[in-house]
């Protein structure tokens, strides 16, 4: 039988490799938007996990505004990600230090 | 029924609706040569909408089934923001239009994050206040990344970006489990489940997660790293604006979240905020010593005085609410003031962020030198300028609120601080001969110097009525 406990367990090991995929990735941007997106598709299990468990449809309605949002936020990530790429030519992460200290 | 709770919100629909509306005019007309008017409409606008909510308002009003506040805190708070956002757009307008990179969208994208704000200190849910914050944020990435043919800023718009996604998943993260273990995103019903001080774990998780969130958003130690960066990078107008409206939202977030949802269980959280009050104010310190470069240095300040008004909230009393919201209004006004000189620092007709060429500024320019002396003082909280009776406060908060320790530490603190700020002002009166600034900039900017200024000493006869005005809205949001 799978019940609550698993569903979280699995949103927290996501949101766990989406904050290391974060910190430890030392390649390239898109890969950090890609920890973003997992993170907050973590939060979106968590919340259909809680509303079904409490029989109450506002965790569901919580997941369409974070998918929403989650949507926009992508969309400029990429676009300063472009205008980024336009001014430096690379996008790897060792490469994002024209400021320091 | 539909028309109260929109006649609520009236003021956020207003900006809300003006902003897409100027958005559609300005691109179907003369796009950017249309910018400098569309920045005085914005600016004027926002002081009109501050003029209404302080004067209109009246007792706690509750939208959308407990969703959106509007009660004395968020007006407060508002006011505050307003005001600030209106002085950042007039002042960076002439600054901008020189160097040929105010866009159209710049007025209106901060509009939009004002709206966001504005949601921010009113929420009542857990949703609203996600929406407000992201509808903030997100403004705030594009901003910051504004002159898109400069490295830096692109640069600090990634970073921007990437860290405050970061926040904002663990903030989700947080609201999601708070959720789960209260069965509800209203605040008034998570407060019901955190009754008699006992939280369950699963909530205090939660809560933990949802305060790290907010603690990126007002760069509380350790959550703090993007800000040096955001702030060196960004347009020194974004950088203003950074440093004065989002910081009174996200304080005035964090208050409203720590109160109406947890207040009952002031003893779990406490703790927690007086150790990234007491980080924030040692790291900013003594970490703007190194630095060279104002905006920088501006950023390590904006980091202790952030510790400071933390340590307001950390007491955990209706006083303590009190000195934060008195905290931030000086902190907003000395910063509108800072970045207005900041703002007429050129040479050339290039802006120039190095302290050491501030070199005898005092012989070029007495009046500003002197402005700015007040300020940096201000800053500094030497006695008897208003920002000592800002820190003043929320030491006096933290006392009685039982966190003796932690007063004693903002002192050392403030005392460790006062060094780099007075520095400049050594520089500006006895540095080295050499090739110094020019005196330019525009009579807007020198207005708001010697306006700001003036404040500092004036109100310290009676700050303007703010003290009363924040006791009101305090004791509006403790119940």
């Amino acid at each position: 039988m799978i019940g609550l406990e698993h569903y979280l367990t699995v949103a927290a090991v996501l949101f766990v490799i989406g904050i290391f995929g974060l910190f430890l990735n030392r390649k390239n941007v898109i890969i950090l938007l890609m920890s973003i997106e997992l993170m907050l598709l973590a939060v979106n299990i968590n919340l259909v996990a809680f509303s079904s468990f409490l029989g109450d449809l506002v965790g569901q309605v919580f997941t369409l505004f974070v998918l929403t949002v989650a949507a926009a936020e992508a969309a400029i990530g990429l676009a300063i990600l472009v205008v980024f790429f336009r001014n430096r030519g690379t996008i790897d992460v060792e490469d994002v230090n024209a400021m320091k200290g | 029924m539909i028309q109260s709770d929109l006649s609520i919100i009236l003021p956020e629909i207003i900006l809300a609706v003006y902003a897409m509306a100027a958005l559609m005019a300005a691109v179907y007309t003369s796009k950017d040569a249309m910018a400098p008017l569309l920045t005085w409409v914005t600016g004027g606008l926002m002081v009109a909408l501050a003029g209404w909510i302080a004067t209109n308002g009246e007792g706690t009003n509750i939208a959308f089934n407990g969703m959106f506040i509007d009660d004395g805190f968020a007006r407060f708070a508002k006011v505050a923001i307003l005001l600030a956002a209106a002085s950042v757009l007039v002042m960076s307008q002439d600054y901008m239009t020189r160097r040929g990179m105010l866009a159209f969208e710049f007025p209106l994208l901060v509009a939009l994050s004002v709206v966001g704000m504005m949601m921010m200190v009113s929420a009542g849910d857990l949703m609203s206040l996600y929406m407000g914050l992201e509808l903030q944020s997100l403004a705030l990435y594009v901003i910051a990344a504004m002159r898109r043919d400069s490295v830096k800023s692109t640069e600090a718009g990634l970073k921007y970006f990437v860290l405050g996604a970061l926040s904002s998943g663990l903030l989700l993260y947080g609201a999601s489990l708070v959720y789960g273990y209260s069965g509800t995103t209203l605040f008034s019903g998570i407060i019901l489940t955190a009754q008699h001080g006992e939280v369950s774990l699963g909530l205090l998780f939660g809560l933990v997660f949802l305060i790290s969130g907010m603690a990126f958003k007002v760069s509380a130690v350790p959550f703090h790293m993007w800000t040096p960066d955001v702030y060196e990078g960004a347009p020194t107008p974004v950088t203003a604006f950074f440093a004065t409206a989002p910081k009174v939202a996200a304080m005035g977030l964090f208050a409203r979240v720590l109160y109406d949802a947890f207040g009952l269980a002031v003893a779990d959280w406490s703790q927690v905020i007086a150790l990234l009050s007491v980080a924030s104010m040692f790291l900013g310190a003594v970490a703007a010593i190194g630095q060279r470069d104002i905006k920088r240095m501006m950023a390590y300040s904006s980091i202790a005085h952030m510790g400071f008004a933390l340590m307001g909230l950390a007491a955990g009393t209706v006083f303590g609410v009190q000195a934060m919201l008195i905290y931030m209004a000086i902190y907003v006004t000395m910063n509108v003031g800072a970045f207005a000189f900041i703002l007429m620092m050129e040479k050339d007709g290039v802006p120039v962020t190095d302290i050491r060429s501030l070199n005898q500024y005092a012989k070029r320019a007495p009046g500003r030198a002197l402005a700015m002396l007040i300020l940096l003082f201000s800053l500094a909280g030497v006695p008897p300028m208003l920002g000592f009776f800002g820190k003043f406060y929320v030491l006096r908060a933290a006392y009685e609120g039982g966190l003796a320790w932690l007063a004693v530490a903002g002192v050392i603190a403030s005392v460790i601080g006062a060094f780099y700020y007075l520095r400049i002002v050594y520089y500006m009166y006895f540095g080295d001969e050499g090739e110094g600034l020019d005196k330019s900039g525009s009579p807007v900017l020198w207005g708001f110097l010697m306006a700001s200024a003036a404040v500092m000493l004036l109100g310290i006869i009676n700050m303007f009525g703010v003290e009363g005005a924040a006791a009101a809205a305090a004791a509006a949001l403790v119940n």
